[in-house]
């Protein structure tokens, strides 16, 4: 049951989503943290909210907006198609823009609340050294909230690989193409085939489980 | 990226399909891929609502089969459906079912009088179309005011039938085809009237934005033709011929 080539393609699926969505989360989330935790400008209230939404939303509602947003005939969706004759609609990229929105709430939130906990002298010293801002944030503040940084990227990779509701909406359930693991075990449990959803609902268990447990032994190593 | 794999639009049709279908077309698309040796069949199962949105969307699919004709009739209205090509190819009825294995001998509506049926599991008549279907049989049946007191309610189909599978109600309504899903732990005891209200349709029709509008119309071909409505059949959906 569990060799059924479905099985292996949706898991190698949802890996390949979750580490790609994942990795833009890490670049993305920790200058939206930065920008957040140290910056003071207009409309930060705004950005913040915007950024915490999908957090919030139903992934059904975040989803309707990646709809209208990267359809084809949709905000952003209309002019690439245009110009390319390409939509992400139905693709496995498609999978990676809804992972990417509703994990990378979790990668600010816990990055910036991180960078806000380092030690303001150490920063104001390495300004007063005359490192510039790029410097000090690359050699001193992420450094420093690097613990932070590997528990919101332990948080986004788990919400990415457990991510259902938006996907659905934007990659659809396509078998062989976008039917991640959650997407499949839901499609198997909807029409009754209950004895493959229980091998995957096992399999994706232990291997979401093992990678938190990985990552949390990393983020407990001295440096 | 391994998934990425170059295949031009001609050699594949993308099958926007209601979840409750799965199965039948499923085996529909296999026949097809025999049929056709060189296109290759992509399903998009979700609820019809999901898939209408996605399609008025722009998503890029070529055949869109809904559930229910609410969700072909508004793509019909916003003109994203290719004229002349619906179908309204399948039909599906409410059964009155027990477990596989259950003491409680029934063999009618009329027989949930007996006092040996304590629980009878529906879906909530205002949240799953199954249970609006079973409160409007019930009380075509005249039995709605006799067994009310005795009705528990799923929230969804799927947890209609674990009550009567592990025997938590003695007997349940849900759609032939659910049914049938489960059939090693499910028997059919009878078909409910169909409804007047709001026959259970199944449509099914080519995408006007199609890229391959030729083999959307083959597979309709196909689904409607005597060979797809076998499958249809096996799987408890109602044709006619």
């Amino acid at each position: 049951m569990i060799t059924d080539g479905s099985a292996w393609f949706s898991l190698r699926l949802s890996l390949q989503i979750a580490t790609i969505a994942t990795a833009l989360v890490i670049f993305a989330g920790g200058a939206v943290a930065y920008l957040l935790a140290m910056k003071n400008f207009r409309g930060k209230d705004v950005i913040d909210m915007l950024f915490t939404l999908p957090l919030v939303l139903p992934p059904t509602v975040t989803g309707y907006y990646l709809i209208i947003l990267f359809g084809r005939k949709g905000l952003i969706g209309r002019p690439v198609f245009e110009a390319t004759g390409w939509s992400v609609m139905f693709t496995w990229e498609a999978g990676v823009i809804a992972s990417f929105v509703v994990s990378l709430p979790l990668m600010i939130k816990t990055v910036r609340a991180a960078i806000e906990s380092v030690d303001k002298s150490l920063i104001c010293a390495s300004y007063t050294l005359g490192h510039s801002g790029l410097e000090t944030a690359l050699r001193v503040i992420f450094p420093l909230a690097k613990k932070g940084i590997i528990a919101g990227t332990v948080l986004s990779f788990a919400r990415a690989m457990g991510e259902f509701g938006a996907t659905l909406m934007l990659a659809g359930n396509i078998p062989g193409k976008t039917n991640t693991m959650p997407i499949a075990i839901y499609s198997l449990a909807s029409s009754g085939e209950w004895s493959k959803a229980h091998a995957m609902v096992v399999l994706f268990t232990v291997i979401s489980g093992l990678f938190v447990y990985m990552a949390n032994a990393f983020g407990k190593s001295p440096v | 990226v391994v998934l990425g794999e170059a295949v031009s639009a001609a050699d594949e049709i993308t099958v926007s399909a209601a979840l409750s279908l799965k199965s039948a077309f499923e085996e529909i698309g296999k026949t097809f891929e025999d049929k056709y040796p060189g296109t290759r069949v992509f399903f998009n199962f979700a609820a019809s609502g999901t898939l209408q949105k996605q399609i008025e969307a722009g998503a890029p699919a070529d055949v869109f089969v809904s559930a229910s004709p609410k969700e072909m009739d508004a793509l019909e209205r916003s003109g994203d459906i290719l004229d002349g090509t619906r179908s309204d190819f399948a039909s599906n009825v409410i059964v009155l079912i027990t477990a596989a294995n259950t003491q409680t001998r029934l063999a009618s509506f009329n027989d949930l009088r007996k006092s040996e049926v304590e629980r009878i599991a529906i879906g909530n008549p205002a949240a799953v179309p199954a249970g609006a279907y079973a409160e409007e049989a019930l009380r075509k049946l005249g039995l709605w005011d006799i067994l009310k007191a005795r009705l528990v309610y799923g929230e969804h189909v799927r947890q209609v039938m674990d009550y009567v599978a592990r025997g938590e109600a003695s007997a349940g309504m849900v759609f032939l085809t659910d049914a049938i899903s489960r059939h090693s732990e499910l028997k059919v005891v009878a078909e409910a009237p169909a409804s007047e209200r709001k026959p259970v349709l199944y449509a099914i029709a080519a995408i006007r934005a199609a890229r391959n509008a030729t083999g959307a119309n083959k597979f309709i071909a196909l689904v409607i033709s005597k060979e797809g409505k076998l499958v249809l059949r096996k799987y408890g959906f109602k044709v006619t011929w």
